[in-house]
């Protein structure tokens, strides 16, 4: 840390020339860094095909071919008819629009540079820009705290780190993958203003917040937690104009800004999110005025009013608040959103908001996704903890706050893990970064003391001798610039436990004890060897997740047989067949997970889709799926929908399937009408569809339509999902007919019969009987298309 | 529509005269239907027998082709398309049809829109039973039961069975029977039938007497008639869905020249009538069967901004706009203004935001103007004009509503102003204090 500093002060010019020597160095890691974190993530393009993925993404793609082909007012004030039919949405006042604006902007920049890119390329590139934008920026954040080496570290593990290559890899075109760099860059923003009290970057910061409050609903995590550390450095007694200047102007130029999105609006000064930064706010100016006024008065006088100071502002403090809390009180929902509460209280929305529960990445992570996500960082981080105490800056506490609030939502949420991820990066390279510090240091001590038994006498880090000096300037930077290469490989050793506890300890000794410093030689090269090792693994872990685990489109799924790859491209031969085959104004019904992929690949009018805003509507397809047929057909038919669209992978084994999903229908749907209930739809709390499954589980409508046939395929109807045959076996439909089956059945879409055109009489087998006639009219009453 | 045809036929010309005959048909009227009838007999005699029916309705211009029931050339349709527009099912006894015909074809040409009078009689077989069940009307399940009044029946000559019935319960609708009232009953004599009263589509055009009853009349009654009273139908008219028209009688006798020819009168009546009502009875029910009465279209549906003429593709909230129809009736002849003064459109999202009854200027064109409601979505001008005897009228038009753009909002708010006053004063002030605070040392 901060040895290009120490090394100038020590040689003059010839420190100069390896000042700008290191410069060179330094950007030219930054340089590989930022390809390393752009190519990494183009496995996805390379294995598959350049192709927006998986769901919100096609919508975010739909929204900026609206913006590229219509301006951006037209977006601004864009009603979308062909969504959430018949209530339609008001696109451009309830996207964050920060994704679409900044892909636009690169789409019509490069097309006046007469790069005639198509929309969709610039869209499935986003993601990979951005992460290289990201890397730089914890750069740049980790060298505000811990300097270059650790900045250079934490930006090459960042790079890769898989957590975040998870949701942006190529393709992965989603809010995320522009919020993660606005969120590093705000708070490398803040952290710069807070060491060095510049109005600039105090502005700079507001700025950089709008472009996150544009960007993505994560933003309120910036405006808790810079509040949080705030406190943190009044209450510690770190109160400084520079914290005032990063603070002040940040809250109210960015609510100011904030306020501008039409997302956000009147929510950046109405909902409990934003709260606590104001309070805050309130807080540091009472504390900027007491050492204002601690400056004016004798001490004596400063007690008397410091004594009516507190009594006046406790009193006023305890009416705002209870005025705070009469009016969020007032709110049903206590003035906090729904996604927020589950973040404080976890079970929150499992107990309430079905809709949000339903959510697999609402969803509590497990501790395999931890290591699977950051690796051999959750080892690393706990060493980097420490060494942020070593000193503590303003810089490093807020990293550890940072740290410390990330871990905790992670644990709430699993896609929460992406906030964690940076702050993961930054710790465990400030952690390396010191580790490699102290063990370089200790072998060039060891090595000049081969070389010349003088300098090592003075048992000093930073060798005074100006030929050493050279001699070790120069294998530092070649370590360093080893590091950056080699940093990206840590990887989970039992040996690195060890090892960091060698690094936690041996960072504590050299500002107290500085001869403690110097480690054994065979020890430090062990270590640095070790280390080496560490990142191979990281880098061999992190290269096999991008390539894996998180390159999969999800349009296009495939399977490895002993006969080789399979394909199964059933999602975009459903979307192609409806719209090659319907109506343009048809409406098609499907569960909401696959509205956003049908209006942007059929171009058709749906339902619902994951934009999951309006509850209600959502209930309704719920309850038409769960209901028996003839009720499914009313309600559909009161929606105009045309055409219904349902996925199943009972005959290949695609588990993320509709029937999978029912539950959940079943849930919502019951949560707004109450004759859905969910114990009619389990055997014994069993949710199963064999034979053992209730009755009214064999006959809605979900079932019907994804087994419809299912028989015909194998002659038992063993369902691969399940591992079971089903139930029902051989059934016909009357109110619906299927009309497009993919290959492997896996999207199946059925039309609405339209009502009989004639009314029949009696059955004729009943004829004989005469008495049975006056019941069935009654019966026929309730159902006038029989 | 002819003429190119002609062109385009030309080389075919020989091979495709009749085909071009019948184009040329269909293309000198404009009607809802074709002119093309079959009628289906039992035999050839009911030819003769029934000929005033028959040539009543070639006089109206219909072109019919007799074939027997059984023949087995019997074919509805050619190369994919009908070859009539309508069916006379004159074969009560039949019990089954020839060709490619049977009794699913017959229900798809009803579904196809296409219309057809069934008559059957004592000897009704199970086709024809099927048939009309098919279409909503349940004839008695005993073969042998006739309808059977011992009140409101015909004098004859000779004393009979009182199966011989002068009906006079007839619906109130002119579309159906003719704004000419018929003053004389209607003869029948045949088999009683029910139609479910729940069912909409099902009209009792005839019907009995409280007093009829529907039993064997050969033999003593041994337990109550099942059909009793006046839910026996004698005639009954069903109007399907696509608005295709079928006429179930169970007399067939109804249509003969004896009943059309012969005087009436009503037992226990002095009044006695030279002709029975049946010759207008069926004259004017099959006016109204094969769609030459009641027929309405609808049109040129046009709706835009008041004071604009181009339809948007889009209205805003608040909009006032104007909507028009033009809504015409088949005389027989030509297309006529059809004239009502409860035609209404209803602005419809879920549910109908505005329902507004359209004015007519008496020339066809119907036209109402409103102001949009306060809420956006995707809206639907929907009519849906079902009234007696007349074909549904349900058309839609689909259009969205979107909500102000960001500079249709007013931009100056009256009751804002203090808040401008507020947050230019303290700009105001700022500056001075700044100012002060920076130079007045």
């Amino acid at each position: 840390m901060a040895e290009p500093e120490v090394s100038s002060a020590a040689a003059g010019g010839g420190g100069r020339l390896r000042n700008a020597f290191g410069g060179v160095l330094c950007a030219f890691a930054l340089l590989l860094i930022g390809v390393l974190a752009f190519s990494i993530r183009l496995f996805s393009v390379i294995k598959y095909e350049s192709v927006i993925h998986e769901f919100d993404p096609y919508f975010n793609f739909r929204v900026t071919q609206f913006l590229s082909k219509n301006g951006i007012y037209e977006f601004w004030n864009w009603f979308d008819d062909r969504t959430w039919y018949p209530l339609g949405r008001v696109i451009g006042g309830t996207v964050y629009p920060g994704l679409t604006l900044t892909a636009g902007t690169i789409w019509w920049l490069l097309n006046s540079l007469n790069i005639p890119l198509s929309v969709e390329t610039v869209c499935v590139f986003t993601a990979p820009i951005f992460s290289a934008n990201a890397s730089w920026a914890t750069y740049l954040l980790t060298k505000e705290a811990k300097g270059t080496g650790a900045g250079l570290m934490a930006a090459a593990i960042l790079a890769m780190v898989p957590s975040y290559i998870s949701r942006s890899v190529a393709g992965s075109y989603d809010n995320e993958a522009v919020a993660i760099f606005a969120l590093i860059f705000t708070f490398y923003l803040y952290v710069k203003t807070l060491n060095t009290g510049s109005l600039f970057y105090a502005t700079l910061n507001a700025l950089s917040y709008f472009y996150m409050v544009c960007s993505w609903g994560g933003y309120t995590f910036i405006i808790n937690l810079i509040p949080m550390h705030v406190l943190l450095c009044i209450v510690t007694g770190r109160y400084s104009s520079r914290l005032y200047i990063a603070y002040a102007p940040l809250v109210i130029l960015g609510t100011l800004l904030a306020a501008l999105v039409p997302v956000v609006g009147f929510n950046a000064v109405m909902t409990s999110e934003h709260f606590a930064s104001f309070l805050v706010f309130i807080i540091l100016h009472v504390v900027a005025l007491v050492y204002y006024i601690k400056g004016l008065l004798t001490p004596r006088l400063f007690k008397v009013a410091m004594t009516l100071v507190i009594s006046v502002g406790l009193a006023v403090c305890f009416a705002v608040v209870a005025i705070l809390v009469a009016l969020v009180a007032s709110s049903p929902t206590k003035g906090w959103s729904g996604r927020s509460l589950s973040l404080l209280d976890p079970t929150y929305a499992s107990k309430y908001i079905p809709i949000i529960a339903s959510v697999s990445e609402h969803q509590p992570p497990t501790w395999p996704s931890y290591f699977m996500d950051i690796n051999v960082l959750a080892f690393l981080i706990p060493a980097g903890i420490i060494s942020c105490f070593l000193p503590l800056s303003d810089a490093s506490s807020f990293m550890v706050l940072y740290l410390v609030t990330a871990v905790y939502f992670s644990g709430v949420m699993v896609r929460l893990m992406l906030v964690l991820a940076p702050a993961a990066c930054i710790l465990s390279g400030i952690a390396l970064s010191e580790v490699f510090g102290v063990l370089t240091r200790s072998m060039k001590t060891h090595l000049s003391k081969l070389f010349d038994d003088s300098p090592a006498a003075s048992g000093d880090s930073s060798p005074e001798s100006s030929s050493s000096s050279v001699n070790t300037d120069s294998t530092k930077s070649e370590n360093r610039t080893e590091k950056t290469e080699t940093a990206p490989k840590e990887k989970p050793s039992k040996k690195n436990r060890k090892k960091k506890e060698v690094a936690e300890s041996v960072p504590v000794k050299p500002k107290k004890e500085k001869r403690l410093l110097v480690l054994p030689f065979e020890l430090s090269v062990m270590g640095i060897l070790l280390l080496i090792v560490l990142g191979g693994f990281y880098v061999v872990h992190c290269v096999w997740a991008a390539a894996e685990a998180y390159s999969a489109p999800s349009i296009v799924l495939t399977s490895r047989s002993r006969d080789g790859m399979h394909v199964f491209d059933d999602f975009r031969e459903a979307y192609a067949w409806l719209s090659h085959n319907t109506d343009v104004d048809d409406k098609v019904a499907s569960w909401w997970d696959y509205g956003y992929q049908t209006t942007a690949m059929a171009n058709r009018t749906v339902i619902v889709d994951n934009n999951t805003w309006n509850n209600t509507h959502i209930a309704t397809v719920g309850t038409a799926m769960s209901s028996p047929e003839k009720a499914a057909w009313e309600i559909f038919n009161s929606l105009d929908v045309k055409y219904i669209l349902v996925v199943f992978g009972g005959l290949v084994g695609y588990p993320s399937d509709d029937i999978n999903k029912f539950l959940w229908m079943v849930r919502i749907g019951g949560g707004v009408f109450p004759h859905i209930k969910e114990p009619d739809y389990l055997r014994d709390g069993q949710y199963r569809v064999d034979a053992q499954a209730t009755p009214t589980m064999l006959n809605c409508l979900m079932y019907k339509l994804c087994y419809y046939r299912f028989v015909e395929t194998d002659g038992k109807g063993f369902d691969k999902v399940r591992g079971y045959e089903i139930g029902k076996k051989h059934f016909k439909l009357t109110h619906f007919e299927e009309v497009f089956t993919t290959h492997h059945w896996m999207v199946r879409i059925y039309k609405l019969k339209p009502q009989r055109n004639r009314v029949r009489g009696k059955l004729k087998k009943l004829k004989s009987n005469a008495k049975t006639s006056p019941a069935l009219a009654a019966g026929r009453k309730k159902n006038p298309w029989q | 529509m002819a003429a190119p045809r002609h062109l385009a036929a030309l080389p075919l010309f020989l091979a495709s005269v009749s085909l071009l005959a019948l184009a040329a048909a269909g293309a000198e009227d404009e009607g809802p239907r074709g002119r093309r009838l079959l009628v289906l007999l039992d035999d050839l005699a009911v030819r003769s027998s029934h000929s005033a029916f028959f040539g009543s309705l070639q006089a109206r211009g219909f072109d019919l082709d007799f074939r027997l029931a059984d023949d087995p050339k019997l074919s509805l349709h050619r190369y994919g398309q009908y070859l009539y527009d309508g069916l006379v099912l004159f074969a009560p006894s039949t019990p089954r049809f020839g060709g490619s015909v049977d009794q699913n074809a017959v229900l798809e040409f009803i579904d196809a829109g296409h219309d057809m009078i069934l008559a059957a009689d004592s000897s009704a077989s199970d086709l024809i039973r099927g048939i009309a069940t098919e279409c909503g009307v349940d004839f008695d399940e005993d073969p042998e039961a006739m309808v059977i009044d011992h009140i409101n029946y015909a004098v004859t000559d000779v004393e009979g069975d009182h199966t011989l019935i002068a009906g006079d319960d007839l619906i109130q609708s002119d579309v159906i029977l003719g704004s000419k009232k018929i003053e004389a009953p209607v003869l029948f004599r045949g088999i009683g039938h029910v139609a479910n009263p729940s069912n909409s589509m099902v009209l009792k055009v005839l019907y009995a007497s409280p007093s009829a009853y529907s039993a064997n009349p050969k033999t003593k009654l041994a337990s109550p008639p099942s059909l009793t009273g006046s839910a026996i139908s004698l005639v009954s008219v069903m109007q399907a869905r696509n608005n295709a028209r079928v006429l179930v009688s169970g007399s067939l006798d109804l249509f003969s020249n004896r009943f059309l020819k012969s005087g009436v009168q009503k037992a226990g009546s002095k009044a006695r009538h030279e002709r029975a009502g049946n010759e207008q009875f069926v004259t004017e029910t099959s006016k109204w069967v094969f769609h030459e009465r009641g027929h309405l279209k609808a049109g040129n549906v046009k709706h835009h901004k008041v004071g604009e003429t181009n339809e948007p593709g889009m209205y805003r909230i608040n909009d006032d706009l104007e909507y028009s129809v033009e809504i015409y009736e088949w005389s027989g002849t030509s297309w006529k203004p059809y004239v009502a003064d409860d035609v209404q459109v209803q602005f419809f999202m879920m549910s109908p935001y505005v329902l507004k009854t359209l004015s007519t200027d008496k020339k066809g064109l119907y036209s109402t103007s409103f102001k949009v409601p306060d809420v956006y979505g995707v809206f639907q001008f929907k009519v849906e004009y079902q009234r007696l005897g007349y074909t549904g009228l349900s058309f839609t038009k689909q259009i969205p509503v979107r909500p102000y753009r960001h500079n249709e909002y007013e931009r100056f708010i009256a009751s804002a102003y203090p808040y401008y006053t507020a947050s230019f004063s303290t700009m105001g002030a700022f500056f001075i204090f700044s100012f002060v605070y920076l130079y007045h040392k």
